[in-house]
């Protein structure tokens, strides 16, 4: 059979343990039509970088499937219906990933440095000078990494006009 | 004078061992070949092969869609 990997989008105003009945429907449906769900991750309330459907937020979904071209079809025909599913994409695939997407992945790794600044500003007043101290460099080391991007880029398109005038 | 100009051509960033696998939920990675506004950056300056760039640009389109990268950056 062949393998699908899905990732859905539900509205952000449904509670996370209604995804994850939402994830079991369709994952019975899918074991109804004769396929199997290798995985499922929910990646928790994510913002959209844009709106869909008037909506800023969304749960996301992924669902790693092996299962016939017809419960795929009965799947998408039940987003489609359902007015939780913000969107939903499936893609066919040669082999399914093991082991946790890359959201996941940087999530796991990303969040750490992401929140402790977070919690140390709001203990500067009493933490002192330690918390400061330690998120300069981090804020000095950030914004030459991209400033130093762009005038590469910038840098490159002169070079391919002088070699045009040149020839 | 020219020769001061010469660069030496850039590899396909995602050809050879230990390349980066594209794929569509890789924020990160896709970012890199976005410009500042989120258009595609075109293969000639990032030296991403034809092939690697379809692969790339279907990626980046697929991750639009799904809300991960936004379509324009105002």
């Amino acid at each position: 059979m062949p393998l699908y990997e899905s990732v859905f989008i539900a509205r952000q105003d449904i509670a996370a343990p209604q995804v994850d009945t939402l994830t079991d429907n369709i994952q019975t449906l899918i074991e109804d039509h004769g396929g199997s769900i290798a995985k499922r991750e929910y990646w928790g309330l994510r913002s959209l970088a844009h709106k869909i459907k008037k909506n800023r937020k969304g749960h996301y979904s992924l669902l790693n499937i092996d299962a016939p071209a017809e419960a795929i079809h009965e799947m998408e025909r039940q987003m489609r219906i359902n007015e939780d599913v913000l969107r939903y994409l499936t893609v066919r695939m040669d082999e399914l990933e093991e082991g946790p997407s890359v959201i996941m992945r940087s999530r796991s790794s990303d969040d750490r440095p992401r929140r402790g600044p977070r919690s140390e500003g709001g203990d500067r007043p009493s933490a002192g000078d330690g918390p400061d101290a330690k998120e300069a460099p981090v804020a000095a080391a950030e914004v030459p990494a991209t400033e130093a991007e762009s005038p590469a880029v910038e840098a490159e398109t002169p070079v391919v006009e002088e070699e045009g005038g040149d020839k | 004078m020219s020769r001061s100009f010469f660069r030496r051509r850039k590899s396909c960033p995602f050809s050879g061992p230990n390349a980066p696998t594209i794929d569509y939920k890789d924020v990160k990675l896709l970012g890199r070949f976005l410009s500042e506004r989120g258009k595609i950056v075109p293969s000639r300056i990032t030296a991403v092969s034809n092939k690697k760039q379809r692969a790339l640009a279907r990626a980046i389109k697929r991750a639009r869609y799904l809300g991960l990268i936004p379509y324009v950056i105002k």
